[in-house]
């Protein structure tokens, strides 16, 4: 079994201008993919938006601190599972479960470190 | 002791009809494509100095395979001690594929018997074809691993440089890797979602070996045949499909016209050179009727509607009598489903025989400087032929001379330089 983290990005602009009725859709979706592949799932949280974000980079010898994601991007990491499979396409099997209909699922391995 | 010219033969054979089994074979037993690899290639520089001595086996692709699968097995055993490098693991999970009852990584060389070895030949082509990767880098892995085509060659039948497509090659291997992209054919449900993919391969596989991209030889028998085999192996799988029926005609139909394409000298001959009553009547007539089955059962497929120019050359009994405005207008729909400049160029040569050189000049004028066709030799061979019909020799002779140093096969040169010649 390999471990891949699935990371959820998506259309902040969306997820904020979104009805009750969709939110309430897409917390369903998340609770039936935990209660789908409680097996698989080794971790997982949502984020809270882009807004929100502080980015620490070292400066010669310093530290900069900003406001914001590093990166300003239409679509931003919302959220993430950290989940077990046993190859690339059992992986994307259970990325598909995801609701991500206000952007898309990257699927990225864990390295094995050591 | 067998001459060595011989054992050279056979070595260069071995490596064109049987590459992909062995490996296949070999990463069957490794689970390390990586690996199967490098021992692979060791087997074939082992066959050179052994067989020199011991004599050709009577069947180089066994030995070649006992040889690769001995030395993974080897390796594999000292792993724990040499573990310098990342192993590009095969999943152990692998759904049974075709063909894939017998699961002997538990291999046990006293055994072993290496006609009870599936062939894996697809499920390589599987792995080398799945999603994860770039289209460019599964073509380019099948045309390595698949084919065994070295780094350059692959290069050229892409037109990139060989620094480009070593590290496309390397990024992609390590892929199967890291991601750990599973080594084996899809289940049913999911193969049509592979096909375009393990088409467009084989298409490549199949004109790689119609114009070999280097060499004294202008076809690589082998190459055709595996792209026909595996044409003929996915319709089996998929008999409904018209893409695997259109891209199955189309390498039929295609080459049907293998043995009048060289005169007996090795001379390149065009198509209204060659004579027809040669050409393979039952390659021809599976071909139109997969044509016509294809153009009945699907929309516009890419492969269909190149079928389906090839079926206007081998319905016409002479090249006098080619409907070039039919092939022109299959040429205009083929340019809307699948837009490539290599395929513009191809409908200028229609058209500039349907309408004249320069209607045809003029087609190619608009395309000449796309990138793509950079390197391309196709592009100044096919304005130098309508340069010199339109008499205007200088700037003629000029085109064959580039054209001329943008091949490496040997028989392209020599038509190329035999048409310069006919116009001093």
């Amino acid at each position: 079994m390999s471990q891949y983290l699935l990371l959820i990005y998506q259309d902040e602009a969306a997820y904020s201008g979104a009805d009750e009725a969709t939110l309430g859709e897409m917390h369903a979706g998340h609770g039936a993919f935990w209660g789908k592949h409680e097996g698989a799932i080794a971790g997982g949280n949502a984020l809270e938006l882009t807004p929100m974000a502080t980015t620490v980079r070292p400066n010669g010898g310093d530290f900069t601190v900003t406001d914001g994601p590093f990166a300003e991007t239409k679509e931003a990491l919302g959220g993430y599972y950290l989940v077990e499979a046993a190859d690339l396409d059992a992986a994307i099997a259970i990325a598909k479960d995801i609701p991500s209909g206000m952007g898309c699922i990257e699927i990225r391995p864990i390295r094995a470190i050591g | 002791m067998p001459d060595p010219v011989d054992v050279a033969v056979a070595v260069a054979d071995a490596h064109r009809r049987e590459w992909a089994f062995v490996l296949a074979a070999t990463v069957r037993a490794s689970r390390d494509i990586d690996l199967a690899e490098e021992c692979v290639q060791d087997a074939y520089a082992r066959a050179l100095e052994s067989w020199a001595i011991d004599g050709i086996p009577e069947r180089p692709g066994a030995w070649l395979t006992t040889v690769a699968r001995r030395r993974a097995m080897d390796l594999l055993r000292r792993e724990a001690r040499f573990r310098d490098r990342m192993p590009l693991l095969v999943s152990d999970e692998a759904t049974p594929g075709p063909g894939d009852e017998s699961d002997d990584s538990e291999w046990d060389e006293a055994e072993w018997d290496e006609t009870r070895i599936p062939d894996d030949r697809l499920r390589l082509i599987c792995t080398c074809c799945h999603p994860a990767l770039a289209q460019e880098s599964q073509v380019a892995l099948t045309l390595r691993l698949v084919c065994g085509l070295t780094t350059a060659e692959v290069a050229r039948a892409f037109l990139v440089s060989e620094p480009t497509m070593a590290a496309r090659i390397t990024r992609a291997k390590k892929k199967i890797s890291a991601a750990k992209i599973p080594y084996r054919v899809p289940p049913p449900d999911e193969l049509p979602q592979r096909l375009t993919a393990v088409l467009a391969v084989v298409h490549l596989l199949f004109t790689t070996g119609h114009t070999a991209p280097v060499g004294a030889d202008l076809v690589r028998g082998d190459l055709v045949s595996r792209a026909t085999d595996l044409g003929r192996m996915l319709r089996s799988l998929l008999p409904q499909d018209p893409g695997v029926a259109g891209l199955l005609a189309l390498i039929l139909l295609t080459d049907a016209r293998r043995a009048t394409r060289t005169d007996r000298t090795g001379r390149l001959l065009l198509l209204e050179e060659q004579d027809r009553s040669q050409w393979n009547a039952a390659a021809i007539r599976e071909g139109l009727a997969l044509v016509g089955q294809s153009i009945n059962t699907g929309g516009p497929d890419r492969y269909a509607l190149q079928a389906a120019i090839a079926a206007v050359h081998a319905r016409a009994a002479r090249w006098q009598d080619t409907d070039w405005e039919e092939v022109v207008r299959l040429y205009d729909v083929l340019c809307d489903v699948w837009p490539s400049p290599v395929v513009a160029l191809n409908r200028a040569v229609a058209v500039s025989l349907a309408s004249g050189p320069q209607a045809g000049l003029d087609a190619i004028a608009v395309i000449e400087d796309d990138p793509a066709l950079r390197g391309y030799g196709y592009l100044p061979a096919a304005q130098a032929d309508m340069l010199a019909r339109l008499g205007r020799d200088t700037e003629a002779a000029a085109a064959y001379e580039s054209a001329i140093a943008l091949t490496d096969n040997e028989v392209e040169q020599e038509f190329l330089r035999h048409r310069l010649a006919l116009l001093r």
